[in-house]
């Protein structure tokens, strides 16, 4: 197995300040911004694009989290998943959230996602920004903020490892 | 850890680590029930048989809400009106039903080890209900869930049971449940109906109701099932009252900060006063819903997907 470095720890920061500031440009009068992370690596990247975002906007911007374990559609084909509560703190009801998960790969995580969100509220609109998006989507769905297009095989692995987690913020490739 | 069995059947197999597995996923599984939609599609397609040979108002329906929350399809089968009338033995009965093909039994029978019996034969998932004088294992779950999110911990802390316990299958799975997850139990009730052998169980057994509840920081009063009394056995309602009911004067000498608890339903006067049952530091209702919280955990577990180590097996 090959293991290839693709954001190091200076990197890493940089790209997720890009991410917060391609949110604040296209949300300028803040319209009522909520983030929500995709649990797990999707709160600690919510976590850090908020704290750039509430910089640039200089205003409080709500957090929220969704495990979207109760809403994948291959639970008999995997041993269960281990769950986390969800936390949504204000009414989503015609808020703009931004999901915030950090690889898009086959959109799936994403499906469930919106599913989850729709069981609190009906956002105005929803959009989703990712760290990493790798390709080979499975279903009908698109970023509209990343941090990085990689080219990757299908079965290539892509961790995204945060200080708070792992000791080290980084993201890497595993090629088998 | 991830869950990798098919069944839970009862809290004697079960691990620490398993039983907190059960536990985390019970606290998302609550956070659902606080939504604007309390429905998540996880068991969805997947059918589930409420098999109750024993009456059961609590349970079932406990169970039948946390089936219809997952989006599962529920039947209830009543054994007052069955074929059980008519003679089909439990196996049959259960066979004509995997016919079916339902992916889940939830079974309560009279008898121990009914709910093992079936989980030989099946193909789908069983969870026990309730077996004779044996288990309860999702009563024993709610009450450790109950109890850490109001003590903050199980390790160490001084659970009193007080009641039947020689025929409490709540008790039990109460005495698995907390004993391996490091809880100093204490068993309490008439010497007839508390053996000195539930010590082998690592448990502490006193006669006395005030020595029982003293250092206790949780109190849990069993149910007197006059159905299964024998009457040689039970010192009568008035005296099992007097001796080891909850009331005012035992709640004094009790730490300030103890819970109490209750797996319902209430015998108002003999276990405990109406006043206390009430109180605000009974938490009899939120062990209600809490309840619904770990059955939905445990339906959700044993539908996972299996391991290759269950494949081989």
């Amino acid at each position: 197995m090959k293991t290839v470095v693709l954001l190091d720890s200076k990197e890493f920061n940089k790209v997720i300040e890009e991410i917060a500031k391609q949110i604040a440009s296209r949300h300028q009068n803040n319209d009522g911004i909520v983030l929500v992370g995709v649990q797990r690596g999707g709160v600690y990247l919510a976590e850090r694009i908020k704290t750039h975002l509430q910089k640039i906007l200089n205003c409080e911007i709500p957090l929220g989290s969704v495990d979207i374990g109760m809403y994948r559609d291959d639970l008999n084909q995997h041993l269960p998943p281990q769950l986390k509560p969800s936390m949504i703190p204000v009414d989503i009801n015609g808020k703009d959230v931004v999901l915030v998960d950090d690889v898009l790969f086959s959109g799936r995580t994403t499906r469930a996602a919106l599913e989850a969100l729709n069981d609190f509220g009906r956002p105005a609109r929803v959009q989703l920004a990712v760290l990493i998006d790798r390709g080979h989507r499975e279903l009908p769905i698109k970023a509209d903020f990343v941090g990085k297009y990689i080219e990757t095989d299908k079965d290539d692995i892509v961790k995204v490892l945060f200080n708070e987690l792992d000791g080290v913020d980084e993201v890497i490739i595993e090629r088998p | 850890m991830n869950w990798d069995k098919r069944h839970l059947l009862d809290i004697e197999s079960l691990t620490a680590e398993e039983i907190n597995l059960i536990l985390d996923t019970a606290k998302a599984f609550k956070e659902v029930s606080t939504r604007p939609i309390k429905k998540v599609p996880a068991l969805r397609g997947k059918t589930v048989i409420n098999l109750f040979v024993e009456p059961s108002t609590r349970t079932r329906t406990s169970f039948e809400l946390a089936a219809i929350r997952l989006s599962a399809d529920v039947i209830n089968f009543n054994a007052e009106v069955s074929s059980f009338k008519k003679g089909e033995s439990l196996r049959d009965t259960v066979r004509n039903l995997e016919s079916l093909n339902a992916d889940i039994f939830i079974i309560r029978h009279s008898a121990a080890g009914a709910p093992h019996f079936i989980a030989r034969f099946l193909k789908g998932s069983v969870v026990n209900a309730g077996d004779g004088a044996h288990e309860h294992p999702t009563q024993a779950l709610l009450d450790v869930f109950t109890m850490l999110e109001k003590k903050g911990r199980i390790e160490g802390l001084n659970v009193t049971i007080i009641g039947d316990i020689l025929y409490s299958r709540v008790a039990r799975s109460n005495v698995w449940a907390l004993t391996k997850l490091g809880a100093n139990v204490t068993l309490c009730g008439p010497s007839t109906l508390v053996p000195k052998d539930f010590e082998k169980m690592g448990c502490r057994v006193v006669y006395d109701a005030e020595d029982a509840i003293k250092d206790a920081d949780v109190v849990n009063l069993l149910r007197i099932q006059h159905e299964r009394q024998r009457k040689t056995m039970f010192p009568g309602t008035a005296e099992y009252s007097n001796l080891f009911g909850l009331n005012y004067q035992r709640l004094a000498i009790m730490k300030p900060d103890a819970i109490i608890m209750h797996p319902g339903p209430i015998n108002r006067g003999v276990e405990i006063t109406s006043e206390i049952a009430d109180c605000e530091r009974s938490v009899i209702l939120e062990q209600v819903t809490n309840g619904l919280a770990v059955r939905m955990a445990v339906l959700f577990l044993v539908s996972g997907g299996k391991s290759p180590k269950d494949i081989l097996q």
